[in-house]
């Protein structure tokens, strides 16, 4: 089943799959970052695959490998359409992911194709210091505004201290 | 006609002929308000009572549970889920451990997932039975949340007796559970189960058709299950709106797909349709629980842990007794256990949606990274349009069938 998804995904993406594969169930593909936008929108509007939900957006720091931040994407395909009294069930799920180097450290925004990314998105900047392009609102979420640098970044110490913020008046 | 200046403030606004000025305010809810449970600030513009706009602003609670994990084996990471959710804690043990399980591909005996079933069934009741108390407690209703809170308490009760630890229970084990059900639980948890059901009963007597809850809780927060699911919403939210995705029947995991239970959902997916679905949900998870109890006693003495000393080792009552058990536990517990390198999502119907961990292992002894994807945080998301030209008053109900949990949300 996880080839035949793969193979799927693979027809509708075409040339824009830089490399693919499937582990312990899971399917992957990694597509370039400049476009994962148009990838992301083709998944979704595709009427054999149906990605209708964003389930997870986060990034990863391979300090040592280049590029160096990997924003990984992870998909479902959920069944909307009532059956009676059966519950809807998860047709497939896909990883989609992207390569994004230390300088610049960005990529498009995937807001247009589902709000849901609005606030992963903005969660990924503050906390590994990739910029969204064309994000609306792309601030700190977790974190506050005069915090100096992104702590899940590989190179960011455990025990460094931050400045401590007093009240704004 | 007198004009109406608010003294001390400068006068902006338009001034409404022959009616009072109506230019919008500013009000900030939060940090920790006391009609909101978890602290989070919401910052609305209102226009009379009617909100405009509204920012929600989460992470006061950001502890830097991802990068903590980073720097521990993989052991040492799950009390740290512990306090992801914790209302639900065995449920967030057990989605990590899933992921790492996955990584390692070990499936633990049949009789452990059993456990784990009814433990995290147990949590689901306490965290559903929260949910519901501190609802009507923030719309000012004392007695129903005593009615909950009191079933919660005898819900952790049993889940003192099984892992000795109420709230933060640290239950699942990589590759097994911490202990296995103690003598006379499955006596004790009938009895409880009855008393849970006799409250429950009171509770729906006198919140379920109540004049004022009714009017709170009716089409006020709607959405769309179209516009839920752009948004990445799961869970009750998502079944009230109906779509009845339940993890559970959609992706069965552990023994799911033997057991007997149903997935309620609502029709139009206002905040009345989330509580009664959340509810039935508690209906739900108790049936599970009782049809788990004959199976945990059937198969006593079964194992609960894989046969396997490089991913769990083994009992006390053996380490203390020999040479070998003892050098795998030590070895077990100082090292760690080693992941094959590769990365691995798993996810499983918590409380509030979908609890997924999204784990990387470089082949170390420590997880490279581990992301949970927390559902009260992407549920929480939407807020600020369900309550578009909402009133102010409808705010609470929302904020508590969202059930955003801080510790979750923020991690």
């Amino acid at each position: 089943m996880t080839e035949r998804l793969l193979e799927q995904v693979t027809a509708c993406l075409a040339e824009r799959v830089l490399d693919r594969h499937t582990r312990l169930g899971d399917v992957t593909v990694v597509v370039e970052a400049d476009r994962i936008a148009e990838v992301l929108t083709l998944l979704r509007d595709d009427p054999g695959l149906r990605f209708n939900l964003l389930v997870d957006l986060t990034a990863v720091d391979y300090l040592k490998r280049k590029p160096r931040f990997e924003v990984v994407y992870h998909l479902a395909s959920l069944e909307t359409a009532a059956r009676g009294r059966q519950p809807s069930g998860i047709r497939h799920r896909l990883r989609v992911k992207v390569g994004v180097s230390e300088d610049p450290c960005e990529l498009p925004s995937c807001v247009g194709v589902w709000p849901a990314a609005d606030w992963m998105e903005r969660e990924v900047w503050d906390l590994y210091g990739v910029r969204f392009l064309g994000h609306p609102d792309l601030r700190r979420i977790l974190l506050y505004e005069q915090f100096e640098g992104h702590p899940l970044r590989k190179d960011y110490p455990k025990e460094r201290r931050q400045p401590l913020m007093g009240p704004r008046n | 006609m007198v004009d109406l200046v608010r003294p001390g403030l400068p006068f902006e606004g338009k001034r409404a002929k022959g009616d009072l000025h109506t230019d919008r305010q500013v009000l900030n809810l939060g940090p920790s308000h006391p009609a909101t449970h978890g602290t989070v600030k919401i910052i609305t513009e209102l226009e009379g009572e009617t909100i405009r706009a509204m920012d929600v602003q989460v992470g006061y609670l950001h502890r830097g549970f991802e990068k903590e994990c980073e720097s521990g084996t993989w052991y040492q990471a799950i009390p740290y889920t512990d306090r992801l959710n914790y209302n639900s804690a065995i449920l967030s043990n057990l989605a990590f451990v899933m992921a790492v399980e996955k990584l390692l591909e070990c499936e633990i005996p049949r009789r452990g997932q059993w456990v784990r079933v009814l433990g995290g069934e147990l949590s689901r009741i306490g965290d559903h039975l929260t949910r519901l108390g501190a609802a009507c407690l923030e719309l000012g209703a004392m007695t129903p949340f005593l009615y909950g809170i009191e079933a919660r308490e005898l819900c952790w009760d049993l889940q003192e007796n099984l892992c000795g630890a109420r709230v933060t229970s640290n239950y699942i084990r990589i590759g097994g559970i911490q202990c296995d059900v103690p003598d006379g639980f499955v006596a004790r948890c009938e009895d409880i189960l009855r008393q849970i059901d006799a409250l429950l009963v009171d509770f729906d007597r006198v919140v379920t058709r109540n004049r004022i809850f009714v009017d709170r809780f009716r089409n006020t927060g709607m959405m769309d299950a179209e516009r839920l699911l752009q948004y990445g919403v799961t869970g009750p939210l998502l079944r009230a709106a109906g779509i009845a995705c339940d993890l559970r029947k959609a992706e069965p995991y552990l023994v799911y797909d033997e057991l007997d239970f149903d997935v309620p959902i609502g029709t139009v997916g206002d905040n009345y349709d989330r509580f009664l679905v959340v509810q039935e949900e508690l209906h739900q998870a108790i049936r599970i629980v009782r049809q788990c109890l004959p199976v945990i006693l059937g198969t006593r003495g079964e194992p609960v842990d894989v046969d396997d000393p490089h991913i769990r080792w083994p009992g006390k009552d053996r380490v203390f007794g020999r040479m070998e058990e003892l050098i795998q536990q030590f070895k077990g517990v100082t090292e760690g256990i080693r992941v094959p390198a590769g990365e691995a999502y798993a996810a499983i119907e918590s409380p509030n949606g979908e609890l997924g961990f999204y784990v990387v292992s470089d082949g170390s002894g420590k997880p490279y990274k581990v992301r949970c994807r927390p559902p009260s945080f992407i549920n929480l998301a939407p807020m600020s349009e369900m309550l578009n030209g909402g009133m102010l008053a409808d705010l609470i109900p929302t904020f508590d069938m969202i059930n955003m949990v801080g510790g979750e949300c923020d991690r």
